[in-house]
């Protein structure tokens, strides 16, 4: 039998009705294979194991009463931007170093009624800036398939641990891509749900038009599972849209004959990694056997993804982040004289170098005379690649196309070069401008064994559709199963 | 450029970012290089497209107005840098 921290949570369910096991027991498990390997992988900021033995204690006891819950005494991993009540939320930030949160985040809060078990806080960049974890003031999260390499980001932490077998899921967040692109670049399964499917109270905000929390997981149905627990409305979340979701499960063993995915010729005009357009083509051919239409379709203001998402995130970043100032929590400066000067010098210490720039790029394209050339722009541009998206769901049930334009970069490679680095999310950046569905699946490996994802894009609430494309996708590939060999 | 130096430490007051000088040469190139990738919005025609604020229809959700417990002080100033009593402890800023 395999060990407890390779399966998945639905494998782990149904052990733990048969009591087979117990929740303690796959929790030691997972702290076993996270002592023995965290030091080369570092996908956590904050463990917990104490807490962690004592909630799965509290599963085995709703589990013997008869009362679990589908994912009751399954271990998670946290991204560090999700408060939980008591335990040090930094995102990934010196800023927030020693921020304990005096309540629980709507997600987190869901967790523990379902009597998840929380392992602790996994690596992030840097309030959620950036693709590779490089930027996190707590180091860099290794790739598990090879350290030398990045596992994307920002939920790079997140992805890490579930690869790598020190979570059996995790929850990250998605604001350009930062769920979806280190899904891709180890291996794993990773939605973000559409704006407004998951609350976002207690997420440190990022850029708030953009933000989403999703899972991420070894397979399709994992991600149901976890989407059934977090998707509902939230009063505390004024962005929460109310409305009824599905029972996802229910999508998971649906046929995909006769659906239609589009191909965004745009996309694939880009595509000049071999190893990513080899990807896609199989994908194709695995969707076409499955009887899977396939149809051409264009959406034209795509290339201005990237320029308009670079003006929008971080202006609101400038405008979120203006709560550090050294009063009410986190860092504090020394020495200072006077206000001002203690709120310069709080943030000068407390950032780290791309949450400066984004601030500094944010606040220039707020600035009087400048709002109507780049951020007004920029929300117009918006609107046009929404319609584009819009139009395109006319001829599709979904779209196909990357996760990234190439395997995972090494560490170092790009940190010096923000240009290069926010070109690694042009296939996931539209996608959030828009606010719809997109889900991350494991799509192959390249010729030197490195982890290729693709990515499948659905219309406003229509998660189950990219469960039932990706569940059939994995029920005819086995790239999800492997794992990487650390 | 498309930043000067100037701007550069207007940019950096407004943001409340104490930036060295290095920092804010490096900041004034890569900015520079930012803004000038930007430059390809000037291509795309917007006239009579409304801006969008975010993808989903905002709207005032409305509560009763009841009234619940809110935060305890102690809990609210647990993770304050200074306190003084049941206040937060800040710099004198009325001279």
């Amino acid at each position: 039998m395999a060990n407890f921290y390779e399966m998945t949570a639905a494998e782990l369910a149904r052990i733990l009705r048969a009591k087979e096991a117990t929740s303690v027991e796959i929790t030691q498990s997972v702290l076993e294979r996270i002592e023995a390997i965290e030091g080369k992988v570092r996908s956590y900021v904050t463990l917990d194991p104490e807490s962690a033995v004592d909630m799965a204690k509290e599963a085995d006891k709703i589990l013997g009463a008869g009362k679990g819950r589908p994912l009751t005494g399954i271990p998670i991993a946290v991204k560090d931007n999700m408060c939980v009540t008591g335990k040090r939320t930094t995102c990934g930030s010196r800023i927030l170093g020693n921020f304990k949160p005096p309540y629980d985040a709507t997600v987190v809060r869901l967790l523990k009624d379902e009597g998840m078990v929380i392992l602790g806080s996994a690596n992030m960049d840097e309030f959620a800036m950036g693709s590779s974890t490089e930027t996190s003031y707590w180091g860099t999260t290794r790739n598990p398939w090879n350290t030398e390499l990045i596992p994307g980001g920002s939920s790079g932490g997140s992805a890490a641990a579930v690869a790598a077998g020190e979570a059996i899921v995790s929850l990250g967040s998605d604001t350009g891509g930062s769920i979806r692109l280190p899904a891709a670049f180890c291996s794993v399964s990773g939605i973000k749900p559409t704006y407004g499917a998951v609350s976002r109270y207690g997420l440190v905000a990022y850029a708030s038009s953009l933000d989403q929390i999703g899972p991420m997981a070894k397979d399709a149905q994992d991600v149901a599972l976890m989407l059934n627990l977090i998707c509902g409305h939230d009063p505390r979340d004024s962005t929460s849209v109310p409305r009824e979701h599905p029972d996802f499960t229910d999508f998971l063993d649906r046929p995909v004959k006769g659906m239609t995915l589009g191909l965004p010729t745009e996309f694939f005009s880009k595509l000049e990694n071999e190893d990513v357009a080899g990807a896609i083509a199989d994908a194709r051919r695995v969707f076409e056997a499955l009887g899977v239409k396939f149809v051409e379709l264009s959406l034209p203001h795509l290339d201005y993804g990237i320029a308009a998402y670079y003006i929008i995130a971080p202006s609101e970043a400038s405008s979120n982040l203006a709560r550090y100032d050294g009063v009410k929590y986190g860092h504090r400066a020394e020495e200072y004289s006077g206000m001002i000067d203690m709120y310069c010098k709080t943030r000068a210490e407390g950032f780290g170098p791309e949450v400066k720039r984004r601030i500094m790029l944010g606040t220039y394209a707020l600035s009087s005379g400048y709002y109507d050339a780049y951020y007004l722009k920029a929300a117009k541009v918006r609107t046009l690649i929404t319609r584009d998206f819009r139009k395109a769901f006319e001829s599709c049930d979904a779209i196909l196309c990357p996760t990234a334009p190439s395997p995972p970069f090494r560490i170092g490679e790009k940190i010096d070069d923000p240009i290069q680095m926010y070109l690694t999310d042009v296939f996931t950046i539209p996608v959030n401008m828009a606010g719809l569905p997109g889900m991350a699946v494991p799509g192959g490996f390249s010729k030197d064994g490195l982890p290729v994802g693709i990515q499948l894009i659905a219309p406003h609430f229509q998660e189950a559709v990219l469960i039932q494309l990706s569940a059939a996708f994995q029920r005819a590939t086995d790239h999800h199963l492997k794992r990487p060999p650390l | 450029m498309k930043i000067t130096s100037e701007q550069v430490d207007y940019v950096a007051l407004l943001g409340r970012l104490d930036l060295t000088r290095e920092e804010k040469q490096k900041y004034q190139a890569q900015l520079d290089d930012i803004l000038k990738y930007m430059d390809m919005l000037a291509e795309v025609s917007t006239d009579d497209v409304e801006p969008m604020a975010g993808p989903v229809e905002l709207y005032t959700p409305l509560r009763e107005d009841e009234v619940k417990d809110s935060l305890p002080i102690e809990d609210a100033l647990a993770n304050a840098p200074a306190r003084v009593g049941t206040s937060f402890r800040v710099p004198k800023v009325i001279e």
